[in-house]
């Protein structure tokens, strides 16, 4: 029988397999960073919403919650803003739950998975989207942050350092949110467990209120919160009231090395995490 | 058995989804530049079936090779020879199709430039070039499905997987997107077609493989698949004013075998073999007999009685095998 073997012709690239992953994951980091352009009203409302909480927090509770340490009265503004910008990083593992949840619903990663890809690189590109649209939500969280009064007193060094802290923390999250995304079985409930253990997160912290009048066991749990220790961090690097005394003795290690803290819960996070989200990304392909 | 030959060799391929048998020991060859037509109806396992020669789903047990390479052993060799469009579109439908086009080829690794004619060439190819810089979400069934089948060759794949490809489209895109086939089977691009439609692989593959629960219960050219039911058949529908019995005697002498009657609806249908010449003997007979007829046929069996004589069930024509097929990809641990 003449059965010919057509040999096609395509071009072919080399590249070492972590080199794939990269190019692979910004790929998909790119689509996943088009669609959000794509739906601007998405985006519109999610960049609404922090805003709405600097106004509501900054206006109604400000003047009921003084600031150990600072008694002028702009104090609470200066001391909420980073607390919102840790808050609203932290929720970025919410679009990530749910991200993932549509693409794996949709005929979309049957694509993926039929492809020689790095297929890792589904949730590198979905982590890497979520933490960079964060940055778009960083500067209109700090003209809004402008606007009711909150400075940088500390210098553009430091103030660069405390959005980079922000970042990791949001890619950290992200990591978590996909893990739980990949868990769902479908978008709806991903859109409600994606946000549930993000508000015990962010509100156990000395994100809107000082730790000092907590009562002592959530006081603890709060202390060791790394939003608290990223919310701090980003007080001292933007030189925003504290709610702490300088160097309090008392305080526990993560409030004394905040920044330290927080990367390494980070990178701990990370560690844990992303390799949990690929196996099970790779397992659920049957 | 030589795989040198073969684009596709299954053996005794089982998958199990808890207690569902969805593949239940199945074997199949698909020999280079050839259309393979996956013919059963819902649930009988072809998409499974599909799924895990493109290795998106790993089998219970048994042996698939595609492209000469081993489907869990070498998945990715295997992902660089393959195309595969799905009963959904497996499109973004936030980009565009060039850009879902372009996302693609970068992911198939091919070079950025090569990429873009590429696309290009599938956009003009496929009529899309009009709606190329639209987010895929504003296009038409049709459209999506054949943008869906461009990504799958965007890589230039020498074998394409094609599940249920028309399934949901109205007419015309159906007929469009055979068109579109057939030109790709010209080019000698091997095809394994999942399909519910008989028509559509009668049309469009040359050798077809019949499934049910899992397994292969025939397999054959559609001309070997209709005549194991039977050859030829005459039909004739008697006026109210002949006799049955009349008919029957009248056309003893053409019939393969006896002729039957069913007075409920005056139909007399008898086997029988010599093509058209046949028709008209039995008018003369008929006539010479002085039998009045309203109708007269002469019937080859189609698909859908080799469909029915092998599975005792007709084929369902509703597309309601997405989303069990589906679920089950997802929840397979």
């Amino acid at each position: 029988m003449a059965t010919t073997t057509p040999e096609r012709t395509v071009p072919t690239m080399r590249r070492p397999v972590v080199g794939w992953l990269f190019h692979d994951g910004l790929v998909v980091t790119r689509r996943n960073l088009i669609q959000t352009m794509r739906v601007p009203e998405l985006l519109f409302f999610s960049l609404v919403q922090p805003v709405i909480f600097v106004l509501m927090f900054a206006y109604v509770f400000g003047g009921a919650i003084p600031i150990p340490g600072d008694d002028s009265g702009d104090a609470y503004r200066q001391y909420l803003v980073p607390g919102i910008f840790g808050q609203t990083v932290a929720f970025a593992a919410a679009a990530s739950t749910v991200g993932l949840s549509e693409d794996l619903h949709k005929g979309i990663v049957d694509r993926f998975r039929s492809l020689p890809m790095a297929s890792s690189a589904v949730l590198f590109g979905r982590t890497t989207a979520d933490a960079v649209r964060q940055v778009l939500v960083l500067v209109v969280l700090t003209v809004t942050g402008y606007v009711v009064g909150w400075r940088i007193n500390d210098g553009i060094a430091n103030a660069v350092l405390a959005y980079l802290l922000l970042l990791v923390f949001a890619y950290t999250v992200a990591w978590v949110g996909a893990w739980i995304g990949l868990y769902m079985p479908n978008p709806e409930t991903a859109n409600t467990a994606g946000l549930i253990w993000l508000f015990p997160l962010t509100f156990l912290s000395n994100a809107f209120v000082p730790l000092a009048g907590m009562p002592p066991v959530i006081q603890t749990i709060a202390q060791w919160n790394p939003v608290s220790s990223l919310v701090l961090a980003c007080r001292e690097l933007f030189g925003n009231p504290t709610g702490l005394a300088p160097l309090d003795p008392s305080a526990p290690w993560s409030l004394q090395n905040p920044v330290a803290y927080t990367l390494i819960v980070c990178a701990g996070t990370v560690a844990v995490f992303a390799p949990l989200a690929v196996r099970k990304f790779r397992r659920s392909a049957g | 058995m030589s795989h040198s030959d073969n684009a596709i060799v299954a053996e005794e391929l089982v998958k199990h989804f808890g207690d569902v048998r969805a593949v239940d020991g199945l074997d199949l060859v698909v020999p280079y530049g050839k259309v393979v037509g996956l013919l059963g109806p819902n649930g009988a396992g072809k998409t499974t079936t599909v799924r895990i020669l493109a290795t998106l789903l790993t089998p219970t047990s048994g042996r698939a090779t595609v492209a000469g390479h081993e489907v869990t052993r070498h998945p990715d060799a295997v992902r660089r020879s393959i195309g595969l469009t799905g009963q959904y579109a497996a499109v973004d439908e936030y980009l565009t199709g060039r850009e879902n086009l372009d996302m693609v080829g970068r992911l198939y690794h091919l070079p950025k430039n090569y990429v873009a004619d590429r696309a290009q060439e599938l956009l003009e190819r496929f009529d899309l070039v009009e709606a190329a810089d639209r987010p895929a979400r504003t296009y038409s069934g049709g459209m999506r499905r054949r943008l869906d089948l461009s990504a799958s060759l965007v890589g230039n794949p020498r074998i394409l997987f094609l599940d249920e490809p028309t399934t949901g489209l109205d007419p015309r895109s159906r007929l469009q997107m055979w068109e579109v086939i057939s030109d790709l089977v010209k080019e000698g691009t091997t095809v394994l077609l999942t399909t519910q439609y008989l028509e559509e692989a009668d049309l469009l593959a040359e050798d077809i493989v019949v499934i049910d629960h899992g397994r292969v219960i025939a397999h054959g050219t559609s001309d070997v698949l209709k005549t194991s039911v039977g050859g030829d058949r005459l039909e004739i529908v008697v006026s109210p004013g002949s006799s049955l019995d009349d008919a029957v005697a009248a056309l003893v002498g053409f019939s393969d075998g006896a002729a039957t009657a069913d007075p409920d609806t005056r139909r007399v249908t008898s086997p029988v073999s010599g093509g058209s010449t046949v028709l008209v003997d039995a008018v003369r007979a008929l006539d010479t007999a002085g039998v009045k007829v309203d109708d007269l046929a002469l019937r080859r069996p189609t698909l859908d009685d080799v469909f029915l004589s092998l599975t005792g069930h007709v084929a369902e024509e509703a597309p309601a095998e997405a989303p069990t097929s589906r679920g089950r990809g997802r929840k397979g641990a």
